[in-house]
Order: C-alpha cells, then sequence, then structure tokens
C-alpha cells in the first residue's frame, strides 16, 4: 500500500485558503518520489465533505479526510492536535505538512510533543533523494539556509506562504472521502474575552502577492495615506518598519522583520525604508524588490530589483499616476 | 507568583553570520544578545510585576559555559534568579529536546504561575519550543502574546496577536504563554543592576541533576547542511525626473517582471 503525505488544509467556513493549495502543490511534488498518496485533512463543522473533495481533487488530493465536528467549529490547538495526533496513528503518514500561519504554527508543535516527531519549520523546500526527504530551511532570519533531515517518520514541516504555486492540476478527479471519527475532544479551558479585530479589505500580510511597504522616511503617520493608497490601487497589503512602530505611527501587525512578519510575496515596494539587516530578513526572498529612497548609499538598494533614489515625496505620487494611467490604457 | 523564562541567548542581531563548511561559525560570534523575545518576555514580566506589586522571575537557560553572561544581563535586567542547564548532552539539541530538558527543570524548581518564553529564538527561527514545552507539562498554552495584562484569583489575562487586531484571552494557571513584540522596549539595565546581579542566585543543573535520559535526547531534527542564500542578481537604478521613473518603473513591472 502507498504512503501517505498528509496536508492539514486551512479554511475559511469551508472554503480553503491559498496555503492549503500551495501546501498541496508542496505534496505533490515529492508524492511519486515517497511512494505516497496526497490526502488532506479539513477540520471543521458543517462542511460539505462533496464540494471539498471535488475542490481538493482538482488540486491533487487523493483522499479528503472530513472530521466534522461543533467543538472543532473554530481552531483550537488542543482539539485539532487530537484529530491529527489520531489520524496519524491510524494512517501513519510519511509527511504532514501544516501552514506556516498563525494557526499552523501553533498547531504543529502541539501535534508533534503528542506523537514525539520531528518538526522543521518554515520550510522553502522539499527534494527526495533515494527515497530521502530533504528539507531546506531558511536560518538567522535568511542569512542562511539549512538542509535538514528528519530522521524516523512522521516529518512534520511547516510550510512558509507564498514558495510553492497554488496551482490546479490537470486532475478532474474528486477526492475520495473518509470521514474522521471524532469522539472526545479535550479542552484546555482557555476563555476569549473579547476580539478587536479591524476587517481589513486588504489581503493578509504573509499572504498577500504585493506588499507596499512606508518606513521612517514618511515623516509621520499622516502622510501613510500615500502608502495606503497605492497599496489599495495594487490590491496590495500594508507593510512597515519597527522605526514606524516604536513610533507608534503604524500597529505592530504591519511590521515587516526579524521580530515581526516573514513575507515572500511577488512584488515588495519599500519606500523610505533604510534596509536594516532585521528588516531585510523578514522580506528579502520577496521575488522583486522595488526601493525608493533618497539616499543613494540606503542598504536597501543592494537588494532592489529596481531602485529610484529620490524623495518619495514626489516620486510616489507620480507612481500612484502612472498606474493610474496604465490601467485606463489596458483594462 | 512565579514566573519562569525560559531564555536563549543569540547572535547580536545586526551582525551578518558567517557560513562555512556546511555550517555556522558561531564560535566567531563576539556578542551574544537575550533573544528578542526573551527579552520582550522579560521586560513584560517586570512590568507585570510591578502592577500585581508581588512576583518573581526565574530565568532558566540551556546553554554553553558562556551562555552565563547572557543569564547575568537579565539578571541585571532585573529578574530574581536563574537556572544555567549545562551538560555535553545538550549542545545538539533539537526542540523536542530543549523542551524536554527545560520541562524537566522548571518541575525540578517546582513552584510556577506563568511559563513565559518567547514565541521563537531568532538564530534557527523555529518557533516551536514553548508549545511543545507545554504539551509536555500538560498545561494549556496560548501563543504569541503581546502581554500578560493580569493575574488573579488562579488565572491569567493575556492581551494575544490576531489578525487584523488582537484577542484578549483567560487562561488557567500554570500556563505556558509565548511572548511576540510587546509593546514596550525592553529596559537596559541599570549600574545598580549590574552590580546587584552579581549577588542574585544562579544555579547550574546537568542532565543528572535533572533526572534527563541523555539517549532520548537524541535530535530527530538533523542538519546536514548550511548554506548562503543564492545571491540576489544586481538590480537596476532608474534615473531621471520623478514622472518619467514612475512611469519607467510601472512598465518594468509589467513587461518585464509581469508582476502587475
Ligand atoms: C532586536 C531587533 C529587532 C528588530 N526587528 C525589526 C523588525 O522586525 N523590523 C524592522 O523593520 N526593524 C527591526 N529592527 C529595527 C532596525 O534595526 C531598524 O532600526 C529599522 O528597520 C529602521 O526602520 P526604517 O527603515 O523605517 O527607518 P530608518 O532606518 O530611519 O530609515 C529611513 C529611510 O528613509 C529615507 N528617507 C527619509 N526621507 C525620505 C524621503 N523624503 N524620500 C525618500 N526616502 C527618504 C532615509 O534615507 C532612510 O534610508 C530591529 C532591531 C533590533 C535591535
Ligand atoms: N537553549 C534554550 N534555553 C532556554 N530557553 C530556550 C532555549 N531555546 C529555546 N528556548 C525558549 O523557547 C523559545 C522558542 O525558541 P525556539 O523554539 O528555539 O525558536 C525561546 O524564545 C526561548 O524562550
Amino acid at each position: 500500500m502507498a504512503d501517505l503525505a498528509l496536508v492539514v488544509a486551512e479554511h475559511q467556513e469551508g472554503k480553503p485558503k491559498k496555503i492549503t493549495y500551495e501546501m498541496l502543490t508542496a505534496a505533490r511534488s515529492v508524492a511519486e518520489e515517497l511512494d505516497a498518496e496526497v490526502g488532506v485533512l479539513v477540520m471543521g463543522h458543517d462542511l460539505d465533505a462533496d464540494a471539498l473533495a471535488e475542490d481538493m481533487g482538482a488540486r491533487g488530493a487523493d483522499v479528503l479526510f472530513v472530521a466534522d465536528h461543533p467543538d472543532l467549529k473554530e481552531y483550537a490547538a488542543e482539539p485539532y492536535a487530537e484529530v491529527i495526533r489520531q489520524l496519524i496513528e491510524e494512517e501513519e503518514p510519511v509527511l504532514v505538512l501544516f501552514g506556516m500561519t498563525p494557526a499552523g504554527r501553533d498547531l504543529a508543535p502541539c501535534v508533534a510533543a503528542k506523537v514525539e516527531a520531528g518538526l522543521a519549520s518554515d520550510i522553502t523546500g522539499l527534494e527526495v533523494e533515494e527515497g530521502e526527504l530533504y528539507i531546506k530551511r531558511p536560518i538567522f532570519s535568511g542569512q542562511a539556509i539549512a538542509t535538514v533531515r528528519i530522521t524516523r517518520p512522521p516529518a512534520l514541516v511547516t510550510v512558509r506562504p507564498n514558495t510553492w504555486a497554488a496551482a490546479p492540476t490537470e486532475q478532474d478527479e474528486a477526492a475520495d472521502v473518509e470521514e474522521v471519527d471524532v469522539d472526545e475532544l479535550p479542552e484546555n479551558g482557555i476563555e476569549v474575552l473579547a476580539v478587536e479585530a479591524q476587517e481589513s479589505t486588504r489581503p493578509e500580510l504573509t499572504e498577500a502577492s504585493i506588499i507596499v511597504a512606508g518606513g521612517r522616511g514618511l515623516q509621520g503617520p499622516e502622510n501613510f495615506h500615500l502608502i495606503e493608497e497605492l497599496a489599495d490601487l495594487l490590491g496590495a497589503a500594508v507593510g512597515t518598519t519597527r522605526a514606524v512602530v516604536d513610533a507608534g505611527w503604524r500597529p505592530y501587525e504591519e511590521q515587516v522583520g526579524q521580530t515581526g512578519k516573514t513575507v515572500s510575496p511577488q512584488l515588495y515596494i519599500a519606500i523610505g525604508i533604510s534596509g536594516a539587516i532585521q528588516h531585510v530578513s523578514g522580506m528579502r526572498t520577496s521575488r522583486y524588490i522595488v526601493a525608493i529612497n533618497k539616499d543613494p548609499e540606503a542598504p536597501i538598494f543592494k537588494l532592489a530589483d529596481y531602485g529610484i533614489v529620490g524623495d518619495l515625496f514626489k516620486v510616489v505620487p507620480e507612481l500612484i499616476q502612472a498606474i493610474k494611467e496604465y490601467r485606463e490604457q489596458e483594462p | 507568583m512565579n514566573i519562569i523564562i525560559p531564555m536563549k541567548r543569540v547572535p547580536d542581531t545586526a551582525i551578518q553570520i558567517a557560513v562555512k563548511d556546511g555550517r555556522v561559525l558561531l564560535e566567531e560570534v563576539e556578542t551574544w544578545v537575550i533573544n528578542p523575545y526573551d527579552e520582550y518576555a522579560i521586560e513584560e514580566a517586570l512590568r507585570l510585576i510591578e502592577r500585581q506589586g508581588e512576583g518573581k522571575i526565574i530565568i532558566v537557560t540551556i546553554g554553553p559555559e558562556a551562555a552565563q553572561e547572557t543569564i547575568r544581563k537579565a539578571l541585571a535586567m532585573g529578574a530574581h534568579e536563574a537556572y544555567h542547564l549545562l551538560d555535553d548532552a545538550f549542545e545538539q539539541l533539537d526542540p523536542l529536546g530543549r523542551a524536554r530538558v527545560l520541562a524537566a527543570a522548571i518541575e525540578k524548581i517546582g513552584e510556577y504561575d506563568l511559563i513565559w518564553p518567547g514565541f521563537k529564538g531568532v538564530d534557527n527561527d523555529e518557533g516551536q519550543t514553548g508549545v511543545m514545552m507545554a504539551e509536555f507539562m500538560n498545561v494549556p498554552h496560548v501563543s504569541t502574546a503581546i502581554t500578560v495584562e493580569e493575574v488573579a484569583d488562579g488565572h491569567a489575562v493575556v492581551k494575544v496577536e490576531a489578525e487584523g487586531g488582537y484577542r484578549r484571552v483567560r487562561v488557567p494557571l500554570p500556563a505556558v504563554i509565548t511572548q511576540t513584540q510587546g509593546p514596550h522596549e525592553p529596559r537596559y539595565p541599570t549600574l545598580r543592576g549590574i552590580m546587584g546581579a552579581k549577588k542574585k542566585p544562579l544555579t547550574v543543573w546537568n542532565a543528572d541533576d535533572l533526572g534527563v535520559d541523555r539517549d532520548e535526547l537524541e535530535p530527530i531534527v538533523e542538519v546536514l547542511n548550511v548554506e548562503r542564500p543564492p545571491a540576489r542578481k544586481a538590480g537596476r537604478i532608474l534615473e531621471g525626473e520623478p514622472d518619467h521613473v514612475a512611469r519607467e518603473l510601472v512598465r518594468l513591472l509589467h513587461e518585464d517582471a509581469k508582476v502587475i
């Protein structure tokens, strides 16, 4: 019987998130060489298993495991980890993939401890040689890349967003559905007192394909409308530096860098950002980097694919204008 | 109230690390610092104690002999006592091994309410140890806390990072709470703090003291090789008037990079 590579899906009200598709691509890239089927586990409540089976099938999943239970409606580490523990015991997967997301990075170490399995965090590469799985992951904030091996199965990994493509496959067969029996689920006694979250129309920073980031060069919170306008024009997320967060101009969740978020978009536009090593470490794997800075010596230019040396207060409005014009020409 | 802060030392975050022969040359690192997230935990813990009017902060570090210097820094910031876990068998731990050793040490310390590690170490960027400790110790955990607002009636009220804002949760103690970047810049030790730190209790324990089986600490996650990431291609500086370079940039992003 074939082995199993298991993707732990993330979804919003039954609709898979992009990271789920990316994990499926990652799993598929090594499944054949590992002689493994690709399975995907969806946990939640009132799930539409048929619709999911079709969607997941088109993305290359052979099997869909569905765990449907009222206690799984919202993410919580203990019950989720317990479902995965049981599934790992029954199915003995060789590889289990989680997203490097707020939920995934909380859940994966919890499962790893329960089943005493090795976990590689925030991975950016998977390769198989002679049946052995080799995992690549950035360390020291991306200053180096480590190749690691997990000496006994299952190998647990958390997958960095925007690293594998979220591409569909040629396959149009629905995945086989297997229901996971959910018995007693543990609880942890944690009570949520309040949620203060602003609904944002912008994409989540770690998932965004484009990020427009503004630094101290903006000179004050009142000028960030420039960053926001450019971001909205491009359907981008807004990022910033710790200097800006410490000054209280922007909230911490927008901070990119060593003690902020690690991002890897297709395009990162750094505006009025010097490019300190702690900032760069959070965005150096972006596919394209644009820097706008008035100081030609700013370290950010060493990283930039395209650099503009100039006053951001002149350049950014022109950039906004240029994008608008170009949009009008090419609808 | 006893607050236990597992703290690791990491190379100064502003330096480039050296990589050679498939590994990081840690022996060439001159300046070591408290892992930034752990430093935020210490700062928030000190403030919590000030607000609550009582409490003790206990630092626990796995690390080589030289880690003592970093432990003293934490004591100089205001932590009250420290345990240094030192053993040859602790040199190559993976996160499971670290969590096992730390959990054993904390159980031996015995009295604890809050276990407050950083959310991740900025050396290997793993971010696993805290949650694993909670599992081994069979206590609840809360990940990526901004701060602990209050401790009362055997519970902590914790402000936690959430998408687009934050959540406030109430967790029964003892619990593990992992710290993300806090709202307060960690304090610098004062001269008085530095002098005082020399007299604070620092206990060294090895694997035998903790009763952990050295064989159980074999890493399951093995690092085979370390290399520099591929260098980025030299970029292009666009020159000219703002309106011209802006248009040129849009064209390049569309036609060459194909990202917009
Ligand atoms: C432990 C630790 C962790 C850290 N973690 C992070 C982190 O996660 N993220 C992070 O970002 N930083 C982090 N830092 C801070 C980091 O070292 C820098 O201080 C910070 O990134 C600088 O932010 P900045 O680029 O916005 O500001 P600055 O360095 O002040 O740069 C501002 C730039 O704007 C340019 N500028 C000014 N005016 C204009 C104008 N009119 N037009 C165009 N350009 C202009 C200037 O030339 C300058 O290059 C950390 C530091 C430490 C010690
Ligand atoms: N060697 C260590 N000694 C003490 N605490 C540690 C050690 N390694 C990790 N930790 C704790 O675990 C947290 C997460 O680290 P990591 O899992 O290594 O990314 C750190 O912020 C520390 O609080």
